[in-house]
């Protein structure tokens, strides 16, 4: 099996660097989450979960499309590397969104005073996504490894991505006959250092995120190189 | 036209063979009954009608489920996947013929299932039998395909609720709302949204799951 | 604290503990592979030998 690093710009930036930018601008986060924004006037404090909830939900979905996108080039081209790469970007992509639900729990118990609420669509959807992408390892250990393996797991991963928005609008569709919307979080709208602290959290989890995922790569990766230094020697 | 000939002919095949066996398809018909009736003990009373048509998706996705898992057991009992994709047809009309038959079958146990349901609990509006229709292409075409990824499991029957559900929810979502909402051209629509959606992907994707 | 403060704090907490989590994973792989080299590095000193 191949494992020679991939070519692409990002990759070539060695891990070290990733997780220091990554510490950082958590870092940076931190304090612009809790020092400098100002509180919410309806929610108190307990808006600011907002602002590490929302991103690691964004962060979820790109890792599940960065997934799918590592799926179709497999398909497209072959190559075992691709096959790593969705599955770990993938791997990513359910951590993140166990902590999106663990995270949206929290608030919604600190919001509504409920652990659980249907109300909230997001919240919805990432259960519905977190059962899929669940299901996806489930399959994925339950086949030799292979290019059979690989195969099949890059098609359910673009099927993940299809069900992305359909769910959604599933979802949304739903609120007519399901439960009636008693719940609102709209309040008003985001003020510009809100919205910096927002965006700068957004960028943190991403690096992270990506941080996370060349750690993990480089783990399989030494791995599969020992297995091949073993049975070379052996 | 070969391609069509080829799906038909691979259709053709499925629905002769369960002619001739008649096991999945009784078992089905049975399945549904059953469940309706356990359905009426397990509602509480006053429960209105809205809960009685969710129930009656469950009941029918589930037995969906059911004729899915035994949809690629013919080929795999024979070895004839293998002659299948080897064949020189396209191998996305294996699928589009698998699928074919198992909407026949899937229909069939609807004709009794759904009167059934008008029985037992309240009569359907046509939008809802529209739903029913339009519902059956996505879950025929979508668990087609995930049957044949179940198949190459080593866990098989197993697997494939887990990989099927999630994908269901929104059909579930659309079929109960055509039948019970005021405005169910949304939901017929949304429904026929799943099914280009998810046919196109399987229809194209289908190649990767059964090639090595 | 109040109640918002203790929920706000454990929001964070869950995504701090998480981190942490990952780095016990990855120390835990990285003692197997530092045994799993030391293993073929002692076969090859043999083979080198012998």
């Amino acid at each position: 099996m191949s494992t020679s690093s991939p070519n692409s710009s990002a990759s070539r930036i060695p891990v070290p660097v990733i997780a220091a930018l990554a510490a950082a601008l958590i870092g940076l986060a931190i304090v612009l989450a809790f020092f400098v924004a100002p509180e919410d006037a309806d929610q108190g404090i307990s808006q600011r979960i907002f602002y590490f909830h929302v991103p690691i939900a964004l962060t979820a979905y790109a890792c599940f499309g960065w997934g799918a996108w590592k799926a179709l080039r497999l398909l497209w081209k072959g190559g075992d590397r691709y096959d790593l790469e969705s599955y770990v970007a993938i791997h990513q992509g359910t951590i993140f969104g166990a902590l999106t639900l663990a995270t949206g729990s929290i608030w919604a118990k600190a919001s509504w005073g409920k652990w659980w609420v249907w109300d909230s669509n997001q919240l919805v959807l990432f259960l519905v996504l977190f059962l899929f992408y669940s299901a996806y390892f489930m399959l994925r250990f339950s086949i030799d490894d292979g290019p059979r393996r690989a195969n099949v797991s890059a098609v359910y991963a673009l099927f993940g991505v299809a069900l992305i928005p359909v769910s959604f609008l599933a979802i949304r569709l739903a609120e007519d006959f399901i439960h009636p919307t008693t719940f609102n979080r709209d309040g008003p709208q985001m003020t510009g250092t809100m919205f910096f602290t927002f965006c700068v959290a957004w960028l943190a989890m991403t690096v992270l995120a990506y941080a996370l995922y060349r750690v993990e790569l480089l783990g399989k990766r030494l791995d599969a190189n020992l297995r091949e230094l073993r049975e070379a020697l052996a | 036209m070969t391609y069509l000939s080829d799906v038909a002919a691979l259709a053709r095949k499925d629905l002769r063979l369960e002619l001739r066996a008649r096991d999945t398809l009784p078992a089905m018909l049975l399945f549904v009954l059953s469940t309706l009736v356990v359905f009426h003990f397990a509602l509480p009373t006053g429960a209105d009608e809205v809960a009685a048509q969710g129930l009656l998706w469950v009941a029918l996705v589930f037995t969906a489920l059911l004729g899915l898992a035994r949809a690629w057991t013919p080929e795999r009992e024979g070895g004839a996947l293998d002659g299948l994709v080897l064949a020189p047809s396209d191998r996305s009309a294996i699928w589009l013929g698998k699928s074919a038959a198992t909407f026949v079958f899937l229909a069939a146990v609807e004709v009794v299932a759904l009167p059934a349901f008008s029985l037992f609990f309240s009569p359907l509006h046509a939008s809802g039998y529209l739903g029913v229709l339009l519902a059956n292409v996505g879950i025929c075409a979508v668990g087609t395909l995930l049957a044949a990824m179940a198949a190459a499991s080593r866990t098989r029957e197993l697997i494939l609720p887990l990989l099927f559900l999630p994908l269901a929810i929104p059909l579930v979502v659309g079929g109960v709302g055509a039948g019970v909402s005021d405005d169910p051209g949304r939901y017929l629509t949304f429904l026929g949204l799943y099914d280009a959606v998810f046919a196109i992907l399987c229809w194209a994707s289908f190649e990767y799951v059964v090639s090595e | 604290m109040s109640s918002g403060e203790k929920y706000v704090a454990a929001a964070y907490g869950v995504v701090f503990l998480s981190v942490l989590v990952y780095v016990v994973i990855i120390a835990a792989k990285l003692s197997r592979l530092e045994r799993e080299t030391a293993e073929l590095a002692e076969l090859a000193r043999q083979r080198r030998r012998g």
